[in-house]
């Protein structure tokens, strides 16, 4: 803010207060020869009339102690322009220090926790207490308070990973996020190419679909399809393209929705934790995660 | 006394059934979407009934078409009787009438369309915000017009507060309504960034101060004392709390913007000015209870004396909570919760509508030519049933508000927040109910009302039956 500006704040902003107080007192004062205090001014409208009574006393006096209060404050505080008050406070001085005596009081926390290896942290019922709540107010917005995901945001409480689902790859996961672009195919393939595709996709995952376009959607599917999801729809974990074989979608896995990913594509955004919940809390909201799916990961543990 | 003149009394009948029926309206929707905050289903399948689309139509409303008309209404009936002359340029008044409901339509098709500038409070496109414009300048023609032609040397206390509504609003509206048309029904504001937030809340807080406070109050002063058969309290009060309120509500804007990207200046003052302005306000509650003085027993008897009071109370009690909560410490606590949607509430059901009901009562026999309304006790009942309505909306709005602020700033040893966002609001749901049901008693007195205003109101013909006080007309 210039000088300028500064200076104008500050005068207009104390003129109109200095102007309550004067407009208090110039209305107080007693003129000669004007009615009683029960009378009226002597003027009447449609048969209404006002009273010469003084002002209550007592409003007076609030009305008073909330001019000197505010005049404290615009001395103590930030208000008058580039004045920044004799306190020096400032709401982001405030938040950064509220921050760091939180950061000071639970880092050593985290900080033993991230010595702990995420499958063996998974089973310490209070860092999953812990891990829990960061998960129900950090992830559950978009995957759901039990991690079961909806439209567009995957499920991560079955053992299908998109991007992997070992500790160190959902760690990765959280901490940089995952950027995932299926390109559309709409400008490449006509719309019977999109639905015959659509239909081998579909049948993929073990479901019935029509011979004749099953048969075409295999060509397709190895044109277009296969460097990244493979030639049977295995997926590639290193790159976020699904698995296609399970019947279990993030986009929907009705013949219109995959016609529709097919045709206009997806983007799929995991944000970035680190700066905002530091590696150490990653670190237990990765524990956290890998604990969503520790009864199917015991499952297949035992099939092998 | 008012034999000689010949008072435009047609615009006043016409604003104030249009008073009535979109009361009914805009109380309805409010009661639908506080249904669908329990029922989600309730949104439909249809884009035209979801919440996000319905709450602007309902807020608009009940604040710019009951309470515009019952604004417009009053006023025209004021400053013809306290000027003693008739209003200047009544086919301009009848434009506003006109021009107005004509405002009021197109906000009801494009909003459920999803047609919306996207402003609290200002969400009219530029082609209506246009016309809202053109209509108010009417507005003030017609009115300081009749205030320059008076026939009495001293301009009465309540034309200044509607004066000064009056021109606050125009500037108010127009500042915040520039925009850049892309299209007939899409526009972008010319300012950016915290200064859009600056300008949109420095027009929100004052659509407060000055549509629902300044005006109304202009309606208290005529209708208190009117109804009272008492003269004004205290002229004095009149006079430094008039000039106190429109300078020191011009700065209350920020108080809607603590903690956030404004300049802590604009914060600190907006604050300030915001406690400051706890006296200013109470002056004219006390100016209107006071003025009671000498004649408290008469509202045992006058229910309609009972609205005109009690919203007095209610607007203590909210201009009271206003600045408390304009306190950062406290607005820390109740900013973005159900505290500020009670707070409102206390302002427009307890102060804003009652008052409204209060001069309607009292304007709909003498503009038709009755000696009262037709029923009298179902007055009364419409003030019981209005006024537990009114304390179970914000009784059940501050509980959930303040156990929702607890709720979100609680934080356990590890640092973590101790309830998700979720689990507040299904805290919230036996709230909601009670909160639903105090609109619901709310909107059942609106309709009471209705029923009683048809009734005073229908043509002699159909009343003779019912009432033989009032003698036929040849």
């Amino acid at each position: 803010m210039s000088a300028f500006w500064s200076w104008w704040i500050t005068l207009i902003a104390l003129a109109n207060i200095l102007a309550c107080v004067w407009l208090i007192r110039w209305t107080a004062r007693k003129r000669p020869g004007e009615a009683a205090e029960h009378e009226t001014t002597g003027h009447e409208w449609d048969g209404l009339s006002e009273l010469n009574r003084p002002m209550p006393r007592w409003w007076l006096w609030l009305f008073y102690i909330t001019i000197v209060f505010g005049l404290i404050y615009l001395v103590l505080y930030p208000g008058l322009g580039r004045f920044d008050g004799l306190l020096g406070w400032s709401q982001y001085g405030a938040w950064e220090e509220e921050v760091a005596s939180m950061e000071e009081r639970t880092a050593p926390l985290f900080a033993e926790y991230a010595k702990i290896p995420i499958p063996e942290l998974a089973r310490n019922d209070e860092a999953m207490q812990t891990g829990r709540r960061l998960f129900g107010n950090n992830c559950a917005v978009c995957h759901g308070a039990d991690g079961g995901g909806r439209i567009g945001f995957p499920n991560i409480a079955n053992d299908t990973w998109q991007w992997g689902g070992e500790p160190e790859e959902i760690y990765a996961s959280i901490l940089n996020g995952r950027e995932a672009v299926m390109p559309g195919f709409g400008g490449a393939m006509d719309d019977e190419d999109v639905e015959a595709t659509a239909a081998f996709v579909f049948h993929l995952s073990g479901r019935d679909a029509p011979e004749d376009l099953i048969q075409r959607g295999e060509e397709t599917f190895g044109n277009f399809c296969a460097a990244c999801h493979g030639p049977g729809g295995e997926g590639n974990k290193a790159m976020g393209a699904p698995k296609l074989t399970r019947d279990e979608w993030t986009y929907g896995g009705g013949m219109d929705s995959i016609m529709t990913t097919i045709r206009d594509g997806r983007r799929g955004r995991m944000p970035a934790q680190k700066d905002l919940l530091g590696e150490d809390r990653v670190h237990v909201l990765a524990a956290y995660v890998y604990s969503l799916s520790a009864d199917e990961r015991e499952d297949a543990g035992d099939a092998e | 006394m008012d034999g000689t003149i010949k008072y435009n009394e047609n615009v006043v009948r016409q604003f104030a059934l249009a008073t009535v029926v979109w009361g009914v309206v805009g109380m309805a929707v409010g009661v639908l979407i506080a249904a669908q905050l329990i029922w989600p289903a309730l949104n439909t399948e249809f884009p035209w009934f979801s919440y996000g689309r319905l709450r602007p139509l309902h807020t608009n409303a009940v604040i710019f078409a009951f309470g515009g008309s019952a604004l417009f209404a009053t006023s025209y009936w004021v400053v013809q009787r306290t000027c003693q002359t008739p209003l200047f340029a009544p086919k301009l008044a009848s434009f506003t009438f006109w021009g107005w409901q004509t405002v009021i339509v197109l906000a009801a098709i494009t909003l459920p369309l999803g047609i919306t500038q996207s402003k609290e409070y200002a969400e009219l496109e530029w082609p209506i915000a246009l016309l809202i414009a053109v209509v108010w300048i009417s507005y003030a023609v017609v009115f300081f017009g009749t205030i320059v032609k008076r026939r009495v040397r001293h301009i009465y206390v309540a034309n200044w507060f509607y004066g000064a509504f009056i021109i606050t609003v125009a500037v108010l509206h127009v500042v915040n309504n520039l925009v850049i048309p892309v299209s007939l029904t899409k526009s972008y504001p010319i300012y950016a960034g915290a200064v859009d937030a600056m300008v949109q809340w420095w027009y929100g807080h004052n659509a407060v101060g000055f549509f629902l406070t300044a005006g109304f109050l202009g309606m208290m002063y005529y209708f208190v004392p009117k109804q009272a058969n008492r003269p004004i309290y205290s002229y004095r009060l009149s006079i430094v709390h008039f000039w106190a309120l429109i300078s020191i509500y011009m700065w209350a804007g920020p108080h809607h913007l603590h903690y956030t990207a404004l300049p802590e200046w604009a914060q600190s003052l907006g604050m300030v000015f915001s406690l400051i302005l706890l006296a200013p306000s109470w002056g004219g509650m006390i100016n209107g209870i006071m003025t009671l003085s000498g004649a408290w027993h008469k509202l045992r008897t006058d229910p309609i004396l009972k609205f005109l009071i009690v919203s007095l109370s209610f607007y203590g009690m909210a201009t009271f909570e206003g600045p408390m909560m304009s306190i950062k410490t406290v607005n820390a606590l109740s900013h973005y919760t159900d505290w500020t949607v009670g707070h409102v509430h206390a302002g427009a059901l307890g102060w804003v509508a009652f008052i409204t009901f209060g001069a309607i009562y009292h304007l709909i026999p003498r503009l038709y030519g009755r000696e009262q309304m037709h029923s009298v006790k179902a007055i009364e009942l419409h003030f019981w049933i209005a006024t537990i309505g009114v304390v179970l909306y914000i009784a059940a709005m501050w509980i959930a508000g303040v156990m929702q602020g607890l709720m979100w700033r609680a934080v356990n040893e590890d640092g973590t927040l101790t309830y998700t966002f979720i689990e507040s609001l299904v805290a919230t749901y036996p709230y909601y109910m009670v909160r639903l049901l105090g609109g619901v008693l709310f909107l059942a007195g609106m309709l009471i009302m209705t029923w009683n205003v048809w009734m005073t109101t229908r043509p002699e013909t159909a009343r003779v039956t019912t009432t033989n006080t009032v003698p036929q007309e040849g």
